[in-house]
């Protein structure tokens, strides 16, 4: 079985991960707002392992619910980077 | 055998720079300005006998032993009292003087309890009175040994780990110097006049009963004997008490003190702080002095065990079958669920050499970085906020800056009780003069303890650090305090002005805060003006600013102020965090991040990974792994199934324990490998026993980034260093490690890490330890970093916006719940509950205030629930005005106190520390256990049930 097959994050771990962008994005955001979303994404790509990554492309992929504007545009630009 | 020899100058070195000459019993001898005579002769080789002096305290001048004289001056001056002067002719050795000591030291001998002078008695083999008298030259008492003596109450032996017998006591002070001036805790004084003085602790207490920390400072000075350890007075059976003595590094707390460890054979006689030790110069703390006997305690677990399931009771077998039981699950695992399916976790516990061998196991052996350590918990933010805004991952300072220190904010940091030996320093340097600024929601005691006062105490309600840092920013900002040529010439002037322009909104400023931490505006002007006017400024901080949502905005707060008032780059400044674990420094260096190798490069640079693929021999996986708390997340959700944990227990030190609890059980391979079945044992199903630090060789790095030896000095009672156990798993999986000794771990860490390249065992036997970075610029190490500029260049400023928590106390869980650490216990309390440091703290309490307590019905020592949106747990009330209303405490040094139950999973933005300090809670009475401390306590009976090998099914 290849690793990619092994997505089956809980709701509460999708929870977790959508908090956490989330949280990433405040600090960003106050930072400057204009470069929030692409920082978002280099802070998540340096410190999130990939399943985490895939996980949440996952939960914006079904809707993304919850996922702040700026979180949300980042997640959208990890696609590439899976 | 051999013994470390240190050799006692009698009075502690002077700082000058200036020289004078003098001469010595016909000796040219040249020494600074402000030496006594006493130590201007002892290093010229020249003794003088001493009985109330010694180094580690200022000159006394009492004893009247060390007289000289002087040509051309009167008398016979103490040479502890005497400077060296330029040209002045000494002689230590004349007729007079040997005639004077003689008789001062019959009387001294008259007054002490013996029946003569013969050494061949019992009693008198070990009297070190004796020994000086020896050395005067006395051969007779005239007066006898039966005249009056002064009071004796006979002897003491309430502190579990030393005495004191009145009648070996000369009364000589240094006891109670050593407990001004090393300790500074002012526990003992001389009660009585004249004949009738005599050593007292406290009003006349017990040293128990006393305010004696039991840090082991006045047993240390003793001269006679008088305080004496019970250790030492166990082993005075033979000639020799101890056969050898060899140095090492203290294991317990991120101050990194150095010991000489006295053996006999395999055993501890005592562990004596050693003077040269750079970071602890010859002080120590209950802890590293006298709780080491948990080595030998019953419950360590000396044989490797397995089991099927958690269910089982543990089964002893071979290494061999363990080992191979771990290699074969290990590759079970990852050939079902895919590679990415296990990891590891280094201990911070462990020497670096181990820490490193971990890592690379996991990521060259498992081949993912799926590897993590419990700085996860404690420090990462510190790593976070400190690279991003000053380009490293470490304190600036050494704790030798603290003399140089001006003005000190402790922020979330109870060093009397954490660092111990570092707030002794701190404290001296107070009593100088320094002023303090403590930042805490709770009054630690050094907001007021004897002959110290902070300045201010901001007491601020838990979980807003973010809004006083920024707020103490304002007033900087704001009132023109701001070190413009520091910034100027050190800083990313574009980024300073965009911060300044945040800082100076009116929603930072101390008016609107005073509001959100619940402290006086004007306070926290006051302080920040302290801070950025009153000369050197030095800020030191602990987990209470880490531990939070916004930890890593609060350290990069902190490193704001720095920069902004030019308190950077030079001895008495500096931003300086106080490390919990012994290598917990040492084991982030390593490279025990998911994301990161050894000196924080991140694994996705193509560069660094190449040389370790090319070292390894070995291809490695270029994205980050997960991090303890993804781990169990995964664990939970089924991607996550095995686990090689040496030394740490995230059973009870991780927050939300039924969610790791959850992971673990999820799993479907759990290797711990430690001194004993600690909690997150009760999840494994292979134990392999562990050595502790005095059975290995290797190197720990503490808070000051301070690489220091660790000496082995005694076998490993379950037959291997840690390192050696991590290489035969590696071997079994079919990556092959081979080293002889931990020393050729560390060439390979040297080799592989740039800020280590000129470390080595050899340099450290040489020089006693060094600070990274340590190569070609710095071959001696760097004690202070950023001087010049910073290490990332200019500094950078960040904005640190203050986010409230979503940890809220409301009508269900109304009060704040934040958590520390006691002087007498360590951590999860491996350890120390297994010494007899639990006379000090049989349990955890929770501190209340005596308003919320009466609104409860809750008296002084009741039972209380005390719960939270995560969990429940039981314990006892403590009532103290120490905590403001709304706020309540507790340590979590007991596993059955269950403390983490109760802790909640938000955790940092940045590193996913969690958030400890900051708890939404209910307190109510009680009448006992919960129902999950109930379930937990018949769990963890029933995973130490162990079947010894050959015993029949």
């Amino acid at each position: 079985m290849s690793s990619s097959n092994l997505i089956s994050h809980s709701t509460t771990t999708d929870n977790k991960l959508v908090y956490m962008a989330n949280q990433i994005g405040t600090f960003f955001k106050s930072q400057d707002m204009d470069t929030a979303s692409a920082r978002i994404a280099e802070h998540i790509v340096k410190f999130w392992d990939p399943r985490m990554r895939r996980a949440i492309v996952a939960y914006l992929d079904a809707g993304g619910a919850g996922l702040d504007p700026a979180a949300r545009q980042a997640v959208e630009s990890l696609r590439p980077r899976l | 055998m051999s013994f470390v020899h240190e050799i006692d100058y009698g009075t502690p070195k002077s700082k000058s720079e200036k020289t004078v000459t003098l001469t010595v019993d016909g000796k040219q001898v040249t020494a600074p300005e402000g030496t006594s005579i006493m130590r201007a002769a002892m290093e010229a080789g020249i003794e003088i006998p001493k009985l109330c002096a010694t180094d580690m305290l200022e000159a006394f001048g009492s004893c009247r032993l060390c007289l000289v004289e002087i040509e051309g001056r009167n008398g016979t001056p103490a040479s502890c009292t005497t400077p060296v002067a330029p040209g002045i002719v000494v002689h230590t050795k004349t007729e007079r003087i040997e005639l004077i000591r003689k008789g001062v030291m019959e009387l001294y001998a008259s007054d002490y309890s013996l029946a003569s002078l013969d050494r061949s008695t019992k009693e008198s083999k070990y009297a070190a009175l004796l020994d000086i008298a020896e050395a005067v030259g006395l051969k007779e008492v005239r007066y006898g040994f039966d005249g009056a003596r002064h009071p004796n109450a006979g002897i003491d032996a309430s502190n579990p780990y030393f005495v004191y017998d009145p009648a070996k006591c000369i009364v000589c002070s240094r006891c109670v110097r050593a407990c001004e001036e090393v300790q500074g805790t002012f526990a003992l004084t001389i009660s009585g006049r004249g004949f009738d003085s005599i050593v007292s602790a406290g009003m006349n207490e017990p040293f128990l009963e006393s305010e004696c920390v039991s840090c082991g400072a006045c047993v240390q000075a003793c001269p006679t004997g008088s305080l004496i350890e019970k250790s030492v007075l166990a082993a005075q059976t033979t000639e020799k008490p101890a056969d050898r003595s060899l140095v090492t590094t203290c294991a317990y707390c991120g101050v990194g003190c150095s010991f000489k460890a006295e053996m006999r054979g395999d055993e501890v006689v005592r562990m004596v702080p050693y003077k040269d030790g750079k970071a602890n110069r010859g002080h120590s703390c209950v802890k590293g002095r006298f709780a080491w006997g948990y080595a030998n305690h019953k419950e360590r677990i000396l044989k490797p065990m397995v089991r099927e399931t958690i269910s089982e009771p543990w089964r002893e077998v071979s290494w061999e079958e363990a080992i191979t039981r771990v290699a074969s699950e290990f590759k079970r695992i990852q050939k079902t669920y895919g590679r990415e399916s296990i990891g590891g976790i280094t201990s911070s516990r462990c020497t670096d050499e181990e820490t490193f061998l971990v890592q690379k196991l996991v990521r060259a052996g498992f081949g993912v970085n799926n590897v993590d350590t419990c700085a996860r918990v404690c420090h990462s933010p510190t790593g976070y906020g400190l690279a991003n805004t000053f380009g490293t991952s470490a304190g600036t300072q050494d704790f030798d800056s603290v003399e140089h220190a001006d003005v000190v904010i402790l922020i979330g940091a109870n060093p009397t009780d954490a660092h111990p030996v570092f707030a002794s320093r701190l404290k001296r340097r107070l009593r100088q003069g320094a002023k303090l600024i403590v930042i805490d929601p709770r009054a630690i005691d050094l907001v007021r303890t004897p002959h110290v006062e902070a300045a201010y105490h901001l007491p601020l309600l838990p979980g807003t650090n973010v809004a006083m840092l920024t707020a103490l920013a304002h007033v900087i900002v704001t009132e023109g305090l701001v070190n413009e040529q520091f910034v100027r010439e050190r800083c990313e002037w574009d980024a300073f002005k965009h911060w300044a322009e945040f800082a100076a909104d009116r929603k930072n400023s101390p008016e609107a805060v005073a509001k959100i931490t619940g402290v006086p505006a004007e306070h926290i002007r006051q302080a920040a003006r302290l801070y950025a006017t009153g000369g050197n400024g030095a800020i030191y901080y602990g987990l209470g600013v880490t531990e939070h949502s916004q930890g890593s905005t609060a350290v990069i707060a902190i490193a704001n102020l720095a920069m902004a008032t030019g308190n950077i780059g030079r001895p008495g400044v500096g931003v300086n965090p106080l490390r919990g674990q012994n290598n917990v420094q040492g084991s982030c260096d390593m490279g025990s991040f998911p994301h990161e190798l050894s000196g924080y490069r991140h694994i996705s640079t193509d560069s660094v990974r190449h040389m370790f693929e090319i070292d390894w021999g070995v291809e490695l996986d270029k994205e980050p792994g997960l991090r303890i708390p993804n781990m169990l997340d995964a664990a939970v959700d089924g991607t996550f199934k095995g686990i090689y944990i040496q030394g740490e227990d995230i059973l009870q030190s991780d927050p939300d324990t039924k969610h790791v609890a959850a992971g673990l059980a999820a799993m479907e391979c759990v290797v711990v490998q430690d001194l004993f079945l600690n909690e997150t044992a009760n999840y494994a199903h292979v134990f392999l026993p562990g050595s502790t630090f005095l059975e290995k060789n290797g190197t720990f790095i503490n808070a000051e980034r301070r690489i220091q030896l660790v000496r082995k000095v005694m076998e490993p009672k379950n037959g291997y260093e840690d390192w050696q156990i991590t290489c035969m798993i590696s071997n079994a999986m079919g990556y092959p490690m081979h080293y002889s000794h931990p020393s050729e771990i560390m060439d390979e860490i040297a080799r592989l890490t740039p800020t280590f390249a000129g470390v080595s065992f050899k340099l450290l036997e040489e020089v006693g330890s060094v600070q990274w970075p340590c190569n070609e610029r710095a071959p001696l190490g760097t004690p202070v970093m950023h001087i010049g500029q910073f290490v990332r260049g200019k500094g950078r400023f960040l904005i640190t916006e203050y986010v409230a928590t979503d940890e809220r106390t409301g009508p269900r869980f109304p009060l704040l719940l934040t958590t520390g650490r006691i002087l007498s216990q360590y951590n999860v309390g491996a350890q120390t509950r297994r010494t007899q440091n639990t006379i000090w703290h049989e349990e955890d309490r929770l501190e209340i205030h005596p308003h919320d307590a009466e609104e409860r019905g809750v008296r002084d020592g009741d039972w209380v629930k005390l719960a939270s949106r995560s969990g429940e747990t039981t314990l006892r009330a403590r009532i103290t005005e120490r905590v403001a209303p709304g706020v309540v405490y507790t340590t979590f040094h007991h596993p059955n106190t269950q403390a983490n139950v109760v802790t909640t999973d938000f955790s940092d933005w940045a590193t996913n520390c969690p958030e400890y300090k900051v708890t939404a809670v209910q307190v109510s009475p009680s009448n006992g256990p919960s129902q999950w401390q109930e379930e937990y306590e018949s769990l963890t009976r029933r995973s130490r049930r162990i079947v010894p090998a050959g015993a029949a099914e």
